[in-house]
């Protein structure tokens, strides 16, 4: 059953090449979703299905709602896809994408010339293992997470508020 | 329980460096702030693969744990970073990061 995890990983690959290289926002985070859903369906391939339902919950669902969020309130309208086809020269994406490339290059190699055993024993790992783990050993850091998040809520909250003064040529009113 | 139907490891961990990678170009070849956010998550969601891969192929529920603090943290990072993008947003009427440097580094 090899070749569904190809075929998702391949709908991955795509759909994020189409996220880098899309004009428009919009389709951009549509073929993002797509591309989190195959990884979804990865996850699930691996023996992790707490994984691939907090990833279609949490990724594909909340963080892609906050972002498309913020784009209706931006709204730009159409003149951005013009003004995206102006700033993606091939000029200007060349040098990253060779660096990533070669990166990737690397990578590769250092996978394929590793010690990793091939041995096919995947284990399936299932929800009730991971709460176990989760608030037994690691209950600490879920704390630290939470505190975390709080810190985000607030911090999220000053800086999205509109100020009455909000002409932008004095930096002090941040 | 050994899962029958898994690929291998190494076809997981070369997925999430190929994610990473594309994340990678994506964050450094745009000049919109909310394109390089979305690069961004790509980044993340690689990282969190690669923790589920590894843990599944070790039998092991702290690559799934990683994977939710993980989560947690893109969630956070995100909500913080699209604020900035609004005040940013109101500041200069703009999404182009370039405009972002009068401290001139």
């Amino acid at each position: 059953m090899n070749y569904v995890f190809y075929l998702t990983a391949t709908i991955a690959v795509v759909s994020t090449t189409m996220v880098i290289f899309h004009r428009n926002a919009v389709h951009a985070l549509l073929y993002l979703v797509t591309s989190l859903l195959s990884v979804a369906v990865i996850f699930y391939q691996f023996g992790a299905p707490l994984a691939a339902a907090l990833e279609v919950i949490i990724y594909a669902g909340a963080i892609m709602v906050l972002i498309i969020f913020v784009i209706m309130m931006l709204n730009q309208g159409d003149s951005t896809v013009t003004q995206e086809q102006a700033w993606l020269q091939p000029t200007t994406w060349i040098g990253p994408a060779l660096l990533s490339a070669l990166l990737l290059i690397q990578l590769i190699l250092l996978v394929s010339s590793g010690q990793i055993s091939s041995t096919q024993t995947f284990h399936y790992i299932g929800p009730k293992q991971v709460g176990i783990a989760l608030f037994s050993h690691y209950v600490l850091a879920v704390e630290l997470a939470s505190m975390l998040l709080l810190a985000g809520l607030v911090g999220a909250f000053h800086l999205a508020r509109r100020r009455k003064i909000d002409t932008g040529d004095s930096g002090n009113a941040i | 329980m050994p899962f029958e139907t898994a690929p291998g490891l190494e076809a997981g961990v070369l997925l999430a460096s190929i994610l990473f990678c594309l994340g990678l170009a994506g964050l450094m070849m745009r000049r919109n702030v909310i394109f390089m956010l979305m690069s961004v998550e790509v980044c993340t969601n690689a990282a969190a693969l690669m923790f589920v891969v590894a843990g599944a192929h070790w039998g092991n529920a702290d690559g799934q744990v990683m994977f939710i603090f993980v989560v947690t943290l893109a969630a956070a990072e995100v909500a913080i970073a699209l604020a900035l993008v609004l005040q940013f947003y109101h500041r200069k009427h703009t999404v182009d990061i370039d405009q972002l440097s009068e401290l001139r580094g």
